[in-house]
């Protein structure tokens, strides 16, 4: 199956009740398999008019306790970004899967990682933040939906799994099946009608003075929980790596083939791949600035994880970036020449 | 409005007398102060909305959603499940929930910037997919919360704080009759334009509101929206009463009252 179309199956798999998307490329193959399959299931599918309005049915779904989720490619995820702060603050969990394309503006379609400041960093207004998973594989993909609706349900807030073009277009064989879930919690306060109980308000408006700061704190509790708990980091061969090659998605699997021809050549490189690229593993990579001399960091991009990586190693170690923006894909030869050069200064 | 009362009635009343009650609160309508400016329309509205739902006896499956205006606050109000949402998008948030609900009672309550400015393309869309929802859409020509700019139903020649001469229609464009755009679409079941203005036109807009809802409670398809000329005295600059003198002498003449579909 293709990226887009074995995510859809998981999500369905998963307990998705409603999905609800705007075409946009390249993951349109997303909103046609649901077209088909949920409507089959006896459950939702609505083709919204805009993202905008995909976004706030997803938003109207969640209130009412219902499992929904949406999709798009990053321009459009640019416009569901009030509604991402709106479901933050109204603390509502939700499935949002961007399967990024080349940018800024209308871009290309060709793949991308350029929307990594805006996933990770909230992306709409206010403080608050996202869980976001950056998996490298259809299969991971696949893997990575029931644990997005789980989180999304266990911290109330939303669930952004950041694939890329050639992950949604690329076949590979995947094992679909029911996983052991979390035991979650239910979900009291939602919008069931006020039946035998109080009435049930779903807000994000608080203008008492003091009201509105003490619920970003209890915002940014709950994101340390998250920190705490959810991290999910990859590392190979950090035993005796001189280099270390930090890159994720679809990336990753490309620094993979870098890495392995680099150690046939007898360098010493290793890789980590953060999967939670929000909550970022910062860490893993401190611990290991410690014990290597230096950092790669490889991106679909003109460099923002690059970022992330440099706040956790402050400083100890150097850290250097190797990017291709606009739907550009580094080859693992090009990753290759890179670690050359790191690693064998002296030589060139 | 003006009353009389027969001199001869007046007696306090002393123990024995049967006392007979003729107006009292609907439950649905909370027993609280109001935060709405004297005069301004949202309390009767609620007011309608509350006894339409307790009528119909539909509250404990009934869902409100809350706009961004004066009226986000509605939930306070009513006693019902409510939810509040981004300005302009409750016919999509309405959507998702009337989707994975049907068998729920979803009502959207909109101000005239929420739904005729910023969610002119969510109200056309929710109409067009023929969403069974019901929506009340408050019409009191000005936004209300930001300060009394223009909203796209402001009347030619009104002052608002962002048409300090009156709205002109070389530089502003016209008002828009968005229950008449809407009316047209095969989507919408029913859409309605009451006005606030005088009892006869209220017990209207109640028979109206409640017809909004009873569609939905029945399963009607299509989108039920009553359109209701709403007055804001604090921002057309005017006392109440001669707020709702205004609303049936200029703003029926641009939204004509009556049944649209």
């Amino acid at each position: 199956m293709c990226g887009n179309e074995a995510l859809a199956e998981a999500a369905i798999i998963a307990g998705c009740d409603a999905y609800f998307g705007y075409p946009i490329t390249p993951q349109n193959e997303i909103t046609a398999y649901m077209s088909k399959r949920m409507p089959e299931e006896g459950r939702v599918f609505v083709q919204s008019e805009s993202e905008l309005a995909a976004i706030n049915m997803v938003y109207g779904a969640a209130t009412t306790g219902k499992r929904a989720m949406t999709s798009s490619s990053s321009p459009g995820i640019s416009l569901m970004q009030e509604g991402m702060s709106y479901l933050a603050g109204a603390e509502l969990p939700a499935v949002v899967v961007n399967v990024m394309r080349g940018g800024p503006g209308l871009g290309n379609i060709a793949p991308s990682q350029g929307d990594y400041f805006q996933a990770t960093r909230g992306g709409g207004h206010g403080d608050y933040r996202t869980v976001v998973l950056g998996p490298w594989s259809v299969q991971e993909l696949v893997d990575c939906m029931p644990l997005a609706f789980d989180l999304a349900d266990w911290y109330r807030m939303t669930v952004v799994v950041l694939a890329d073009g050639i992950l949604g277009q690329m076949m590979e064989p995947v094992v679909l099946q029911e996983k052991a879930r979390r035991k979650l919690p239910s979900k009291e306060w939602a919008l069931t009608g006020a039946k035998g109980r109080p009435q049930n308000i779903v807000r994000s408006l608080w203008l008492q003075e003091g009201v509105l700061e003490q619920l970003n704190y209890k915002l940014q509790a709950k994101y340390r929980q998250v920190q705490k708990n959810e991290i999910i980091c990859e590392q190979y061969a950090v035993e005796d790596a001189e280099i270390m090659v930090v890159a994720y998605g679809i990336a990753a699997r490309i620094v993979r083939g870098a890495v392995n021809k680099a150690r046939q050549e007898g360098i010493k490189a290793g890789w980590i791949r953060p999967v939670t690229l929000w909550p970022f593993p910062a860490e893993q990579i401190s611990k290991a600035a410690d014990e290597f001399r230096m950092f790669l960091v490889v991106e679909m991009s003109c460099g923002q994880m690059v970022e992330d990586v440099k706040l956790a190693v402050t400083g100890k170690v150097p850290v250097v970036f190797y990017g291709r923006p606009g739907g550009g894909v580094p080859t693992v030869d090009e990753i290759l020449d890179k670690i050359r050069q790191l690693t064998m200064p002296a030589k060139r | 409005m003006r009353f009389w009362i027969k001199s001869d009635n007046l007696r306090c009343l002393q123990k024995g007398d049967k006392v007979k009650t003729v107006f009292k609160r609907t439950p649905t309508l909370k027993d609280c102060p109001t935060h709405y400016c004297p005069g301004c329309g949202h309390g009767i509205a609620h007011r309608l909305i509350a006894e339409a739902i307790d009528e119909l006896g539909i509250r404990e499956r009934t869902i409100g959603i809350a706009p961004v205006g004066c009226s986000v606050l509605a939930y306070n109000y009513l006693d019902v499940d409510m939810v509040e949402v981004a300005h302009g998008r409750a016919p999509a948030v309405a959507t998702g929930m009337k989707r994975t609900n049907p068998d729920k009672i979803i009502f959207s309550y909109q101000g005239d910037g929420d739904l005729a400015a910023i969610g002119t393309a969510e109200i056309i869309h929710a109409t067009h997919r023929a969403e069974q929802i019901t929506v009340i859409f408050i019409n009191n020509a000005v936004f209300g919360m930001t300060g009394g700019q223009m909203a796209p139903t402001t009347v030619l020649g009104q002052v608002t704080a962002t048409t300090q001469q009156g709205r002109d229609a070389r530089s502003e464009g016209y008002p828009l009759q968005i229950s008449e755009l809407l009316a047209v679409l095969p989507g919408a079941a029913y859409v309605e334009r009451c006005a606030l203005s005088s009892v006869p036109h209220i017990r209207q807009a109640k028979k109206a509101v409640k017809r909004a809802f009873e569609l939905q409670a029945t399963g009607a398809t299509g989108l039920a929206l009553v359109e209701l000329l709403s007055p804001c005295p604090t921002y057309w600059h005017m006392t109440p009463a001669k707020a709702m003198e205004w609303i049936e002498t200029e703003m029926t003449r641009v939204f004509p009252l009556g049944c649209l579909k």
